[in-house]
């Protein structure tokens, strides 16, 4: 099991260095830069910024290989835009906010997958199959960014309705912050899982070792925990991986919306502004997180099913 | 047998699962406690957000975008103005009527060779010290410092060897500023300048106090304790990207008539839905409208305000050698083939924005009263029979056949999104060309005007100061900004005329014959001045709204009972 981590650690350090690579190419190939500004600067204000910013120097090999040094150490630079941040600082004060924000949402979308995959099996082709499902269709094809203008509206009449502030409209600094928020962020994810879970129950409700159980006479309870939940959950485990990810980082729009402090918006703006070391920092961070993810999770699948080998 | 085991195993099943259910509640309730604490770590508390606390004298604003940068002698975006508009001051400051007031300065002269400004005793520093002439000089040779690499060094090239040192020819020590002594500032120019007061009042004129600044280690207002305040307010709490607390400053000169005890900016978002929700949920003493939240404003009843916000916004002909768009009649098509008025009215349709004219905006001041009643603007014709008659005339002289496509370069916020379709239909429809869309993002977009990479480009232009001249030397052949590279000796010679004169008259008159040639050889086409649209709380009083200088500005607002 060490050989096969050591393995896929070094095979996501590759990976990584691969995204690095390809964002600095492709970053550097788009028209304009970060010093391009709403009032033209002079020849000599350009030359003062470019020095101060070591643009002066060619893109290959100098400023790639002053880059990779400096990210081997883990430094990612100052920021463009808020000339006065380190990219570190920027990932280390904001990501703990998304963080936090994806964690929840990740646990509503696994919980409710799982819960409503089960719930709809059990009920196939009866009226909560039907409901949830049709309910799974609209999560799974609305944007985030109705949900959460529609999930603000509603606080907003839920607090009219009150009298009183009975969930913050926006903002962040307390649980209370990030119900409807997490819950607007693991919408789709959690639709998505309830679909999975759905069909992995009711290939395995027609499984021979289901059958098998029945016929030896196990109590349905084990039946149904050990022996179907377990195994549908497998193929659930598997995409969480991924999902995690794409929830932490895919915040732009719900931290947006509900003037969150999350590291998602940076994500996005540092591309609009073309800030060169936000959009590294932030993509490598996020690519070597992704990649992490997707190694847990193979490795949590080693326990659950010990079918997997890891080698 | 199916029938049976099935409904039971259902049976059994549900139960589990609901067994499930109050384990995941339960373990979902301990984590809501964990994670409370983590947010209260990361943000600040925004629940006791109110948009207006009577008792307390305090107010519940949005600041739209992170301030990128409060080191004012490198801020250059209007989110960081705004805020250092409430925390330092420079010589002279706007007041709540947007005219020049006295700020450091008490009195000062304005010669034509230079300017003496006399500083008040009591202008203090948030630590007590007071605010001396050194601290202007420390903040403008850095400014030019090439070491500093300032964008916005180039508004101080009014002063003598200004330039010079920006271009680090010249050391940082002869620039044309000394203090006479502490309280008297004396500044020798490069040439004459007749707005030099409209100038220091833009936030690179601010003062920096050397120690201060040295102490920093170059994180010169990076946070709300690396900086020295010598404004209304002090910025008492930043939490970056998530909240700001703003407090009255008890050593500012002018305490007594600063009202508010504290600004509370307890959500930084640039979403208007948010803000009009925040709003609504009385969070926020105002929010800011655009097309989609209007009709929301409307149905409410609220009283809806509006203002110009200085910006112009126009289509720029490409002039370099070989366009099309060298051609007058080409110019001269497009011109009247287009109406402003149908732009704004049936397509923006935002109320605040105003049809474009002319490159001078309305609100402009001229020799004694506003600069386009003095000098108004020839009227646009809206003609798209006379438009053929010139396109085919363009098309003659410059010898084509057909028309080959040509892009129209514009930015990608929903207003350009609407105008460029707008354009590109009109152009279809009244005169049959074939305009292709380049739609880019804002550095993009730069980069493209800057290698001349269009034909006809959506461009627009903020005041930096309030005088003719932050929209008269734009189109002058040497200005940087001239992305179209229009060259015209005769416009060049009216910019000199308003640079070296001092003489009110002379150059009002030079502005309209600016204004006059601009029309005449159709250089621009004005689409629009930008206008802005909000709600604000009613018993917010006396927030200044304004199109040049820190905006929106609450320093000088007080509350009263709306009832």
């Amino acid at each position: 099991m060490w050989a096969y981590t050591g393995k896929r650690l070094l095979q996501g350090v590759l990976t990584v260095w691969f995204i690095a690579t390809a964002t600095f190419i492709a970053m550097h190939n788009v028209p304009g830069d970060p010093l391009m500004n709403d009032k033209a600067v002079s020849t000599a204000i350009r030359a003062n910024l470019e020095a101060k910013y070591g643009l002066d120097r060619a893109v290959f090999p100098d400023q790639y290989l002053i880059y990779l040094g400096n990210m081997v150490r883990g430094d990612f630079g100052i920021s463009f835009t808020q000339q006065n941040r380190l990219v570190n600082d920027i990932i280390r004060e904001h990501f703990p906010v998304s963080a936090t924000l994806g964690i929840l949402a990740v646990l509503f979308a696994a919980l409710g997958g799982i819960l409503w995959g089960a719930l709809t099996a059990l009920y196939r082709n009866r009226l909560p199959d039907i409901v949830i499902m049709f309910l799974v269709i609209l999560g799974i094809s609305v944007p985030s960014f109705v949900f959460a203008a529609l999930g603000q509206l509603g606080l907003v009449q839920l607090n009219g309705l009150f009298g009183r502030q009975v969930l913050p409209v926006a903002g962040w600094g307390s649980v209370g912050h990030m119900l409807v928020p997490s819950l607007v962020l693991g919408l789709s994810t959690m639709a998505f899982l309830t679909r999975l879970m759905r069909s992995s129950m009711l290939e395995i409700v027609n499984a021979d070792f289901i059958r098998t159980a029945n016929a030896k006479g196990l109590p349905p309870t084990r039946i149904f925990l050990k022996h179907q939940l377990r195994n549908a959950i497998l193929p659930v485990i598997t995409v969480l991986g991924p999902a995690i990810a794409a929830i932490t980082t895919g915040g732009f729009v719900v931290e947006l919306v509900f003037a969150i402090p999350g590291l998602g918006r940076y994500f996005v703006e540092a591309v609009q502004q073309l800030d060169y070391t936000v959009i590294m920092g932030t993509t490598v961070f996020y690519g070597a997180f992704l990649v992490l993810m997707v190694i847990v999770v193979d490795l949590i699948y080693g326990f659950i099913d010990p079918r997997v080998r890891l080698e | 047998m199916a029938e049976n085991s099935a409904a039971s195993l259902n049976r059994a099943a549900l139960l589990q699962l609901g067994l499930l259910i109050a384990a995941s509640v339960a373990a979902l309730f301990l984590l809501m406690v964990l994670l409370n604490w983590a947010a209260s770590a990361t943000g600040s508390d925004a629940s006791a957000a109110k948009a207006v606390d009577l008792e307390a004298r305090s107010i519940s604003v949005i600041v739209q975008n992170e301030p990128p940068q409060l080191n004012s002698m490198k801020a250059t975006d209007t989110d960081s103005g705004q805020v250092l508009g409430h925390i330092m001051e420079g010589l002279l400051r706007y007041d709540i009527n947007n005219q020049l007031a006295p700020g450091v300065a008490e009195r000062w002269d304005i010669r034509e060779n230079g300017a003496t400004f006399w500083l008040r005793e009591d202008a203090k520093w948030s630590d007590g010290e007071p605010v001396t002439a050194h601290d202007f000089v420390f903040a403008w040779r850095t400014a030019l410092d090439p070491a500093t690499a300032s964008i916005y060094a180039f508004i101080l090239y009014p002063v003598k060897n200004g330039e010079a040192i920006n271009r680090g020819e010249a050391a940082p020590e002869t620039l044309g500023v000394r203090a006479a002594s502490d309280r008297r500032l004396e500044i020798e120019f490069e040439q004459p300048v007749a707005y030099f007061d409209k100038l220091v009042a833009f936030n690179v004129y601010y003062p920096v106090r050397e120690d201060f600044y040295r102490s920093t280690n170059g994180r010169y207002g990076a946070d709300a304790d690396e900086m020295l305040y010598n404004g209304a307010f002090v910025l008492s709490e930043w939490v970056h990207n998530a909240s700001m607390r703003f407090e009255k400053n008890p050593h500012y000169w002018d305490r007594d008539s600063i009202y508010l005890n504290s600004i509370h900016v307890p959500f930084i978002t640039n979403s208007k839905h948010t803000a009009v929700n925040l709003f609504k949920d009385g969070r926020v003493a105002m929010a800011e409208l655009d097309a989609e939240t209007l009709p929301d404003a409307l149905q409410q009843q609220w009283h809806i305000k509006r203002f110009v916000d200085g910006s112009v916004f126009y289509l720029e002909f490409n002039h370099r050698p070989g366009r099309v768009s060298t051609n007058l009649n080409f110019r001269r098509a497009i011109e009247m083939a287009l109406d402003p008025k149908e732009l704004v009215f049936r397509v923006i349709k935002v109320p605040g924005y105003l049809p474009g004219e002319t490159l001078f905006p309305i609100w402009l001041m001229g020799e004694k009263t506003l600069f386009r009643q003095e000098y108004p603007p020839a009227q646009r014709i809206y003609n798209p029979e006379r438009a053929r008659e010139h396109l085919e005339q363009a098309r003659v002289e410059l010898g084509l056949n057909a028309w080959p496509p040509l892009v129209l370069l514009s930015g990608d916020t929903p207003i350009s999104v609407k105008q460029s379709e707008h354009i590109q239909a009109k152009l279809r429809e009244n005169l049959g060309l074939d305009m292709r869309l380049d739609r880019q993002i804002f550095k993009q977009r730069l980069e493209k005007m800057k290698n001349g990479e269009f034909d006809i480009v959506m461009a627009g232009w903020g005041p930096d100061f309030d005088d003719p001249m932050t929209f008269g030397d734009l189109f002058a052949s040497w200005n940087l900004q001239n992305r179209g590279r229009y060259n015209n000796p005769k416009l060049d010679a009216q910019v000199r005329i308003a640079q070296a004169s001092l003489e009110p008259a002379v150059r009002m008159r030079a502005f309209g014959e600016i204004q006059r040639i601009l029309k005449e050889d159709a250089v621009i086409l004005p689409d629009y001045e930008r206008g802005k649209v909000f709600v604000q709380d009613p018993r917010m009083i006396d927030m200044a709204r304004r199109a040049v200088g820190p905006d929106p500005d609450y320093s000088r607002v007080r509350l009263v009972d709306a009832n």
